[in-house]
C-alpha cells in the first residue's frame, strides 16, 4: 500500500479585492501524517484552510482532500474531512451532547450511532461529567476539546485544525497535543495551522512556513532547524561572581560568547556536541560550580527570524491583519 | 520524486460510519431543532414578540384608543389585527439580526463545512422564526381576549385569518434572511430594518383607518401589502367594517391580494436570500 496524498494544495491563490491573502501556495500532506502550516497572523494560514475545507472558493488554483477536488466535488470533500475552526465552532447554548447530535445528524448519522460514538468521544476528551451542561459554562480548554470531539463524530480521515491551541493555558495545550497524537496513531491525517513554533515542532512531521501568502520554507522540523544554522552551548552558573572567570575560560573554545548577568548564564556559539564536551571539561577543571550545562539547537523561532527577518509571535506592528470572511 | 515507503500505522482508524448526507428536509429539521433549543435556553429572545407586542396593544388601546374613532367598530377590536400584522412584519427584522449574529460566529462555518445543502441552514431558520412569531401572535391573542377583543365569525374564517398572518410572515422572514445574509453587522441590520419597517407598518391601515389620510398618502397606504393583510384579518374575524367603496382595489379583495403578495415575496426573496448566502460563503 503506497501512501497517497490526503491533502494537496495546488497553487492556491485567494484575492480579496486588491489584497492577495494567499499567493500561490502548494503542498502535499501524505496520508496518516501531520502537516504544520506555520506563520504569523495575517500570513494566509486561515484563508488557505478555508479554501481546502470548501468554505472559500480559490481565486485560482485548487486543492484536493482525500482525492476529491474542492472546486469540482465540494460535497465529497465535506464528507471526508472534519474542521475545527479558529473561533470555537461549537454552539454555546447547546450542551455537549446536543452539539454532537446537531453535527452528527447533519452528517446523516443515525441517532443510535451518535449516542454511542458521542459518549466514547466525551469519555476520551474528559467531558463526560459536563456532557449535559451548556457550552457557555465551559472553560476555554473544554470548548476546544468539545470542538475537536464534534469534528470527530463522523470519524473523518482528514482533520483540519485552525490554531487549535490559541488562547489555551500551557496545561490544556499539552493535553490537546496528547489527544492529537492519539488521532495520528490511529491513522488520521492532520493539517494544523499554528503561530506557535513549539506546537509545529511537537506535532508535525512536515512544516510549511508561510509568510505574506507565500511558502517561504518547508521541511521536517530538523531540516528547518539546520537551516537556521548554529547551535550554542548554554552554561548556567551557581554564583554570579564566577561569571567573568567562566567567560574567560569559555572564550578559549568559542569565538562568540554572550553573558546574561541576572540569569547567571553564558551562551557560546558552538559546532555541536564536541564543543559542549570541551566547554564542560574546562569549566569542571576550573572548579566553578554549575547549575546546568547544555546544548541548545536553534528553535523554530530562530528559524522564522532567519527566514523572514521578523519574529513569528505576531507582535509585528506592520503585519497586515488577517482577512477574515 | 517517487516514494515507496512502507506505511506502518500502529493501529487502524476506527471504521467510518456510513455517511448518508441528509435530505434538505432532514437537515432543515435538525437546524429547526437547534434554533428552538436557543429559544428555550434564552427565553428573553421572545421579549420582542411577547412583552413588546403586549405593550403595543396596551399603549394603543388605552393611550390612543380614546381619540381614534372607527366607524362601525370599537377601536380595540380594530387594533388587534393591526398589531398582529405589525408583529409579523417585524419578525423579518428579528430573523435578520439573528442570522447576522450567527454568521459572525464560527457555528455557521461549521455548518457550511458539512455535506448538507446550504439552503437547509436558511430553510431551518425560516421555520424556527415562524414558530417564534406564532408564539408572539398567541400571546397577543390572549392579551386581546383579556381587553375585550373577540373573533365574531366562524372557526374557518378565524383559521384562515391566522393562516394568512403566517403566510405573509413567512414571506417577510425571507426578506429578513436576505437582508441578514447581505449585511455584515447586527447594528447595520437593525438600523436598516427599522428604517424600512416603521413606515411599512405605520403608513397603512394598521392603527388608524386610511380614509382620513391625505389622498396621496391614502393611495400609498392602501396599496401597502400590510394593509391588505390587516383588512383581510379584520374582515375574516369580524373586527371591522368592509373597506369603503372608494378604497383602493387591494382592500376590496384583501384575502386574494394577501395570498398573492405573500407568494410573490417568497418567490422573490427566498432565491435572493439563498444567492446572497452562497455568495457570502464564497469568501
Amino acid at each position: 500500500m503506497s501512501s497517497r496524498p490526503a491533502v494537496e494544495a495546488i497553487d492556491l491563490v485567494k484575492k480579496f479585492g486588491d489584497n492577495t491573502a494567499v499567493d500561490g501556495v502548494s503542498f502535499v500532506v501524505p496520508e496518516g501524517s501531520v502537516l504544520g502550516l506555520l506563520g504569523p497572523n495575517g500570513a494566509g494560514k486561515t484563508t488557505t484552510v478555508r479554501m481546502l475545507t470548501t468554505l472559500s472558493v480559490p481565486t485560482s488554483g485548487t486543492g484536493r482532500v482525500a482525492g476529491h477536488d474542492v472546486r469540482e466535488d465540494p460535497d465529497a470533500v465535506r464528507r471526508s474531512m472534519g474542521l475545527t475552526g479558529q473561533a470555537a465552532t461549537v454552539d454555546e447554548l447547546l450542551t455537549a451532547r446536543e452539539n454532537l447530535r446537531l453535527i452528527g445528524r447533519l452528517y446523516g448519522l443515525s441517532r443510535g450511532y451518535i449516542r454511542t460514538a458521542g459518549d466514547e468521544l466525551l469519555e476520551r476528551f474528559a467531558l463526560t461529567d459536563a456532557a449535559n451542561r451548556t457550552v457557555k459554562t465551559y472553560s476555554g480548554g473544554m470548548r476546544r476539546r468539545l470542538d475537536l470531539a464534534v469534528s470527530l463524530i463522523a470519524a473523518p480521515p482528514v482533520l483540519f485544525l485552525d490554531e487549535p491551541t490559541t488562547g489555551l493555558d500551557p496545561r490544556s495545550r499539552s493535553e490537546l497535543w496528547e489527544v492529537l497524537r492519539g488521532l495520528v496513531r490511529e491513522g488520521t491525517t492532520l493539517l494544523l495551522t499554528t503561530q506557535y513554533l513549539e506546537e509545529a515542532d511537537q506535532l508535525a512531521d512536515e512544516i510549511v512556513v508561510i509568510d505574506k501568502g507565500r511558502v517561504i520554507a518547508s521541511g521536517t522540523p530538523t531540516q528547518l532547524k539546520d537551516q537556521a544554522g548554529q547551535a550554542s552551548v548554554v552554561v548556567t552558573l551557581t554564583h554570579a561572581a564566577d561569571l567573568a572567570r567562566a567567560e574567560e575560560l569559555v572564550r578559549m573554545c568559542s569565538a562568540e560568547v554572550h553573558v546574561e548577568h541576572t540569569a547567571r548564564r553564558l551562551t557560546a556559539q558552538a559546532d555541536g556536541l564536541g564543543d559542549m564536551t570541551r566547554i564542560g571539561g574546562i569549566i569542571a577543571e576550573s572548579g566553578i560550580e554549575v547549575d546546568d550545562l547544555g546544548l541548545k539547537r536553534p528553535s523554530l523561532d530562530d528559524v522564522f527570524l532567519h527566514l523572514t527577518g521578523h519574529r513569528a509571535d505576531g507582535n509585528d506592528q506592520n503585519e497586515t491583519a488577517e482577512v477574515l470572511q | 520524486m517517487t516514494t515507496t515507503q512502507p506505511t506502518t500505522p500502529t493501529t487502524r482508524r476506527p471504521n467510518r460510519p456510513p455517511i448518508a448526507p441528509p435530505s434538505l428536509a432532514q437537515a432543515s429539521a435538525t437546524v429547526v431543532w437547534r434554533n428552538l433549543i436557543h429559544i428555550k435556553r434564552m427565553p428573553e429572545m421572545l421579549l420582542d414578540v411577547t412583552v413588546q407586542s403586549v405593550m403595543f396593544v396596551l399603549l394603543f388601546a388605552f393611550v390612543f384608543g380614546g381619540s381614534i374613532a372607527v366607524a362601525g367598530s370599537n377601536y380595540r377590536e380594530f387594533l388587534l389585527p393591526g398589531i398582529m400584522v405589525q408583529t409579523m412584519v417585524f419578525s423579518s427584522a428579528i430573523v435578520a439580526m439573528g442570522l447576522t449574529n450567527d454568521l459572525q460566529k464560527g457555528i455557521v462555518d461549521r455548518l457550511k463545512s458539512l455535506p448538507i445543502s446550504r439552503a437547509s441552514v436558511l430553510v431551518g431558520r425560516s421555520i424556527s422564526s415562524l414558530i417564534h412569531s406564532s408564539i408572539g401572535v398567541t400571546v397577543m391573542a390572549v392579551t386581546g381576549l383579556l381587553i375585550g377583543w373577540r373573533i365574531r365569525t366562524g372557526v374557518l374564517e378565524a383559521a384562515l385569518g391566522f393562516f394568512l398572518l403566517l403566510l405573509f410572515g413567512f414571506a417577510m422572514i425571507w426578506l429578513g434572511i436576505w437582508v441578514g445574509s447581505l449585511m455584515r453587522t447586527v447594528e447595520a441590520v437593525q438600523g436598516f430594518m427599522f428604517t424600512v419597517m416603521f413606515p411599512l407598518t405605520f403608513v397603512a391601515n394598521t392603527f388608524a383607518p386610511t380614509e382620513n389620510m391625505p389622498s396621496w398618502l391614502r393611495f400609498i397606504a392602501e396599496w401597502n401589502p400590510v394593509s391588505a393583510l390587516t383588512q383581510a384579518c379584520r374582515q375574516l374575524w369580524g373586527n371591522g367594517p368592509a373597506a369603503p367603496p372608494d378604497a383602493a382595489w387591494p382592500l376590496q379583495n384583501p384575502v386574494v391580494v394577501t395570498i398573492a403578495w405573500s407568494l410573490l415575496f417568497t418567490a422573490v426573496f427566498a432565491p435572493l436570500a439563498l444567492a446572497a448566502f452562497r455568495r457570502r460563503s464564497r469568501d
